[in-house]
Parts: structure tokens; C-alpha cells; sequence
């Protein structure tokens, strides 16, 4: 028997390949799928006391989202301050990359990992200095106060949007940094020459080669950015505010002190189904744009 | 034809200690194929780098058809480069690659397809206009990254070791068709490459560089047959070098007494001082004589036959003989390797084949 198995296993590649993901595969259907699928069922039912639920099916929490104006204005601040911090990193990002794939020589290695140094750190420890750096008695508002620049301290740095751009951007950067140096490194100099040897100008040239050829790291920049980001929790639960409050935050309460699981799984749901349409669009029109420039 | 079309003139060029290029000065015609050659490292790319305009010189200036080239950026001169590794566009097809340099001449649509067309069919490359880099041979992008530079109808083409990455019958090929082409189209070509046969082969004139100077620039006849100094001799071809001391000079010739071998009288073509310690002689591999009898030339020594090498269309025979310390290389077209089945052999030399050069 042992050795009938043995050498089906031997010319199976199927069986090897099975094999060799099963680790994987049971952690994701013990740690995603399943969840996943709790979550789901659970936007279709219904919360008729604080300890109830009606377990018969409904569409009812979708309509519900959607015709609270509080969940539509939270999604849609949720994408609008995920894309501004998408956009603000990539341009923070991209020209550092640009400068360690063409113009670093030696240990380009050492210098990536020196960029990452700030995010060895834990995320709650950066996103508490970010407090006292940007708060009301902070580093930025106490020395241009006692620079005489101003009066009153700036209050919108603080417990709003800006303070969840800024800190978000600053989280999520090293992230970039990694596709958009392994694209930016992989393009020949040479090309970079030649396009310039054909008569086109720094910037032409730019647009023409360096920017489509880079494609693939941006978009997974964009990607690796984006998702999280949207979905973050911690940054606008601490430094938010009212102002800078995101959907993420709404769904906890759903899940907590609201209690009401069925619309907190509608809205989760509706992220989901979000990311996953901007994910689409963002790669679709990205290629296209890139392939008019070209 | 304006002979001094491209002046370079006391071009220099440092990277850090390193003098890539050393007081560089020479000109090059218009319409001619000169070629650049030397060992990797020589500086032959950077001066062709400082032409194209990617690199800018530490000191001196260039001229290119009586304007001064040194400060401008590449894509201000009227020149174009076919890159080592073709640099074609990976993400745009063959057409829009050759198409890619005519957008900033201000061309119409029709002369844009025009000469895309001619270009395409000079390069017999007509029918690929869809194709992808991924998708040609080495041989095909080669032909495309010339496409692409002879499409703007620059004033000089610089190729930069284009044949280096194909394979031997193929380089063959596009040395006939590059030569072929440049004398059709009659654009100047600046040529690098650090193989001797393809410089010899297919220049008007050469350059041999070494450690950022020139060596000797002439034609290819006269860099083989009359090498200026030890560089150039052991550089291009193969030959064989015997320590010499010179005598007395006669006219055009010298008294010349050749280590192990005694005195000769041998043709001074460089004039080379009396009573120097330090020449040398060169012989080269096929004008010497291997024969299994002794012959009347002017030098002929007993040798045994140590190693041959058989190439086909000619046999190359390492002999010791009892004169020389070192081993002799002599090359023959009659004899091959099954011909001295014992290794005893005559080698003969005439003087007129020896020619004399300084040591340093």
C-alpha cells in the first residue's frame, strides 16, 4: 500500500504541489475563509434587541448603509483620504528610489534599509510620536510659537485629516519604497541614454520611458498603500478626531458598543466590495494611461 | 570632403585618479569609417561617450563640423548612437522605436512614415514593424538600434561594440553590411570595438588606444605592417618579439645586433637611435618560412616543433629552436599538423620582415 502511495506520489505533481501548499491552505480557510464567510451571512440578518438576532435572510443592512448619509460620507472619506495618502507617498517615494537605483553606486542595499530604519518601530509607537509631535502643545506648534511665527497653535494638525494624512503617509512610505526601487533598478541606463540620444529632453524622457517602464512598481505601490490604508483603524481612532474619523472606525462600533453586528458586517462587506472595485480600476486605467503615453 | 569634420581637441576625461581619457587630439574626416580600438578599459567607450554627449570632458574641447560640441547635451547633437546592447525600447514596437527619434524634428506625418520606411527597408528589416524587442534575434535588434539612430540622418553615427554579442557567422555578415552601408549612405562612422580583425577589416582608419592615449592612428594596412610601437604590434595580429640592440646607423638602415641571433642590417623606419639598448624586434607569425629543409633566406634556424594548433585554413607551429630562448610561433598554409611527424623543421625569416620599435 505504502508503496503504491509512494509512487503515485512520485510522478503526481498535483499531489506534490497540493501537499506543499497545505499548510498555507488550511491557514487561510481556518483564518480567512471561514471568518470571511461568518461575516458575510451575518450582513444578512437582522438585530432585533441588544442580545438577538433574527437569523432569517435579508438585503434590509444594505439598504440601510446606504441610505445613511454618515456611512456613504464616512466610505467616501475612508477612499479620499486613502488615495491622498496613495498619491503623497508615491511622490515622496518615487524620486528617492529614483536617486538609489541610478545614482547610488555602492551599498544602494545598505541605503533601502537605512530608509526603513523609522518602521522598525511598532505602528502604535510611531503613530503616538506623530501625537506629540503634531499636538496642540507639540514640537511644531511650541517652536513656531516661541519663534513668534504665531499666536494661537495650529489646530487643524491635530485630531483631524491632516493629522491622518500625515501620519499614514509617513507608516505606510517604507512599503513604496520596496516596488518602486525593484522596478526603477531593473530599467537599463542605457535606455534612459538612448531616448535622450533621440533628441528627447530630461523631463521627455521621463514621461516617455523612465515613468511607463516603472509601471509595475507603482501599481503594486499603489496597491500595497491603498488596501490597508483604507481600512486603517488605529491612525483616525487616536489622531482623528470627529474630522478625521474613517469607516473603519464606524464598523468597530458597530461590532462594539453600538452591538449591531448585521449592519457592522453589511459595512465591512461594502469596504470589501470598494477596495476590490478601486483595486480594478486603478490597475485597468493605470496600464492604459501609461500605454496613450507610450 | 571637409578632413577635419570632427576635431577633438585635447580631450581629457577623470573619473576620480582614474584618467579614462589622457590629453586626447586627432581628427577624424567626414564620410569615414574610424574605428577605436583598444583592450576594455583603454578609454575607447568614454571618448565615445564624450562625443555622444554622456559624459562631458575634465578638459579640452570638441568640434563637429566646425561648431563646438563640448557643452552640449546629447539630445542637442547631431549625432546618434547604437548602444552595446541595442537599448531598444522594450515597451513600444519596432516602428515606434525607429519612429521615436522623429517626433522632435518637426517633420509631417507623411515624411515620419516616409522615412521610417526607407530606413526599415535599408536595414532589411521590413515586415517586423509590429514585432516587440522580446521577440527579435540579437541580429534583428541590432538592425533596429541602427534603424533607429540612421532614421534622424545624424551627422555622425557612433557605434559602440554593436557586433560584441552575436554570434561569429553573424558578426561576419554585419561587418560586410555595415561597411557596405556606411560607404551606401555615406554618414561618418565612429566605431568602438576592442576586436583587432573587426577594426582592421572594416575602417578607413583606426585608432588603437591604451590606458586613455592613442597608440597609433592609420590605416589598417600601415597599423600591420608598420605598428609604431610594442603595443600596437602585439595588439593588432600576432607576432613574435626577440630583445635587440641597435649599432650603427647606414642610411634607411641600421646595424642591429638581435639577442642570440648575431648582427643584421634591418630598415630604420622609425628612426631609432644609434647604440640604444632597449629595442625590439618584431617577426610576424606568417611571413616566416617552416619548411622540413633548410632554406637560403636571409636568417634560417633549426627548430623543433613543441605544439601546433590546426585552424583549418592554416596550421600555427610553436617551435624551440637552439638560438632562441623563447618559443617561436611561425604559421604556415602548406604544412599542418601531421606534416613533421618527427617535430625537426627549419624556420626561416627574410629581414625585410623584421621591423624594429622602441621599447617603451
Amino acid at each position: 500500500m505504502l508503496q503504491v502511495w509512494k509512487s503515485f506520489y512520485a510522478r503526481s505533481d498535483p499531489a506534490k504541489a497540493y501537499s506543499l501548499l497545505s499548510p498555507a491552505l488550511i491557514l487561510v480557510t481556518l483564518a480567512m475563509l471561514i471568518p470571511l464567510g461568518l461575516m458575510l451571512s451575518f450582513s444578512f440578518f437582522t438585530q432585533t434587541s441588544f442580545t438577538e438576532i433574527d437569523y432569517s435572510f435579508t438585503i434590509t443592512r444594505y439598504i440601510d448603509f446606504f441610505q445613511s448619509n454618515l456611512l456613504v460620507s464616512l466610505l467616501i472619506k475612508s477612499v479620499k483620504i486613502s488615495f491622498i495618502v496613495t498619491f503623497v507617498t508615491l511622490l515622496t517615494a518615487y524620486p528617492v528610489c529614483y536617486y538609489i537605483a541610478f545614482y547610488v553606486k555602492k551599498n544602494k542595499m545598505l541605503w533601502l534599509v537605512l530608509l526603513t530604519l523609522p518602521f522598525w518601530t511598532s505602528y502604535l509607537l510611531r503613530v503616538f510620536s506623530w501625537k506629540i509631535i503634531l499636538g496642540t502643545k507639540g514640537v511644531i506648534n511650541s517652536s513656531l510659537i516661541n519663534a513668534g511665527l504665531l499666536s494661537e497653535p495650529l489646530t487643524f494638525l491635530m485630531y483631524s485629516e491632516t493629522a491622518v494624512i500625515i501620519t499614514l503617509t509617513h507608516a505606510w512610505a517604507a512599503f513604496a519604497l520596496l516596488p518602486l526601487y525593484v522596478s526603477l533598478d531593473k530599467i537599463d541606463f542605457s535606455l534612459i541614454e538612448a531616448a535622450r540620444d533621440l533628441g528627447l529632453s530630461r523631463l521627455e524622457t521621463f514621461w516617455k520611458i523612465t515613468l511607463p517602464l516603472s509601471l509595475p512598481g507603482i501599481i503594486g505601490a499603489i496597491l500595497i498603500i491603498f488596501i490597508p490604508t483604507v481600512g486603517d483603524y488605529v491612525t483616525p481612532a487616536l489622531l482623528g478626531g470627529t474630522d478625521g474619523r474613517m469607516l473603519s472606525n464606524m464598523i468597530q462600533a458597530y461590532f462594539g458598543k453600538v452591538n449591531n453586528l448585521p449592519l457592522g458586517a453589511a459595512s465591512a462587506t461594502i469596504m470589501l466590495i470598494t477596495v476590490a472595485i478601486v483595486t480594478i480600476v486603478v490597475s485597468y486605467t493605470t496600464k492604459k494611461l501609461t500605454q496613450r503615453i507610450s | 570632403m571637409n578632413d577635419s569634420f570632427i576635431q577633438i581637441n585635447g580631450i581629457s576625461k577623470h573619473f576620480g585618479n582614474v584618467k579614462a581619457v589622457d590629453d586626447v587630439s586627432f581628427q577624424i574626416k567626414e564620410g569615414e569609417f574610424f574605428s577605436l580600438l583598444g583592450p576594455s578599459g583603454c578609454g575607447k567607450t568614454t571618448l565615445l561617450r564624450l562625443l555622444a554627449g554622456f559624459e562631458y570632458p575634465t578638459s579640452g574641447n570638441l568640434l563637429l563640423d566646425g561648431s563646438d560640441i563640448t557643452a552640449l547635451p546629447p539630445d542637442k547633437r547631431p549625432t546618434n548612437m547604437v548602444f552595446q546592447n541595442y537599448a531598444i525600447f522594450p515597451h513600444i514596437n519596432v516602428e515606434k522605436n525607429v519612429q521615436f527619434g522623429l517626433r522632435k524634428l518637426g517633420l509631417t506625418n507623411d515624411e515620419i512614415i516616409k522615412r521610417v520606411k526607407d530606413v526599415l527597408s535599408l536595414v532589411k528589416l521590413e515586415g517586423y514593424e509590429e514585432r516587440y524587442s522580446s521577440q527579435l534575434s540579437g541580429g534583428q535588434r541590432q538592425r533596429v538600434a541602427l534603424a533607429r539612430a540612421l532614421v534622424r540622418q545624424p551627422k555622425v553615427l557612433l557605434l559602440d561594440e554593436p557586433l560584441g554579442a552575436l554570434d561569429k557567422k553573424l558578426r561576419d555578415e554585419m561587418q560586410l553590411e555595415l561597411r557596405t552601408l556606411q560607404k551606401e549612405i555615406g554618414i561618418t562612422f565612429v566605431f568602438v570595438t576592442h576586436d583587432q580583425q573587426e577594426a582592421i577589416s572594416m575602417s578607413d582608419r583606426v585608432a588603437v588606444m591604451s590606458e586613455g592615449k592613442i597608440q597609433q592612428m592609420s590605416s589598417p594596412n600601415e597599423l600591420y605592417k608598420n605598428p609604431q610601437n610594442i603595443f600596437v604590434s602585439d595588439f593588432i595580429g600576432e607576432t613574435n618579439f626577440l630583445r635587440a640592440k641597435t649599432a650603427s646607423k647606414d642610411g634607411e638602415y641600421i646595424n642591429v645586433n638581435i639577442e642570440d641571433l648575431g648582427s643584421f642590417k634591418i630598415k630604420n623606419n622609425l628612426n631609432i637611435s644609434e647604440n640604444a639598448s632597449d629595442v625590439i624586434c618584431s617577426v610576424r607569425p606568417e611571413t616566416m618560412m617552416i619548411d622540413r629543409e633548410k632554406s637560403d633566406w636571409d636568417i634560417c634556424l633549426e627548430g623543433k616543433i613543441r605544439q601546433t594548433s590546426y585552424l583549418g585554413e592554416m596550421t600555427k607551429f610553436y617551435v624551440e629552436t637552439k638560438e632562441i630562448e623563447k618559443i617561436i610561433t611561425v604559421s604556415s598554409q602548406y604544412f599542418d599538423n601531421q606534416s613533421f611527424q618527427d617535430g625537426k623543421c627549419f624556420i626561416s625569416i627574410n629581414l625585410n620582415d623584421i621591423s624594429l620599435l622602441n621599447k617603451k
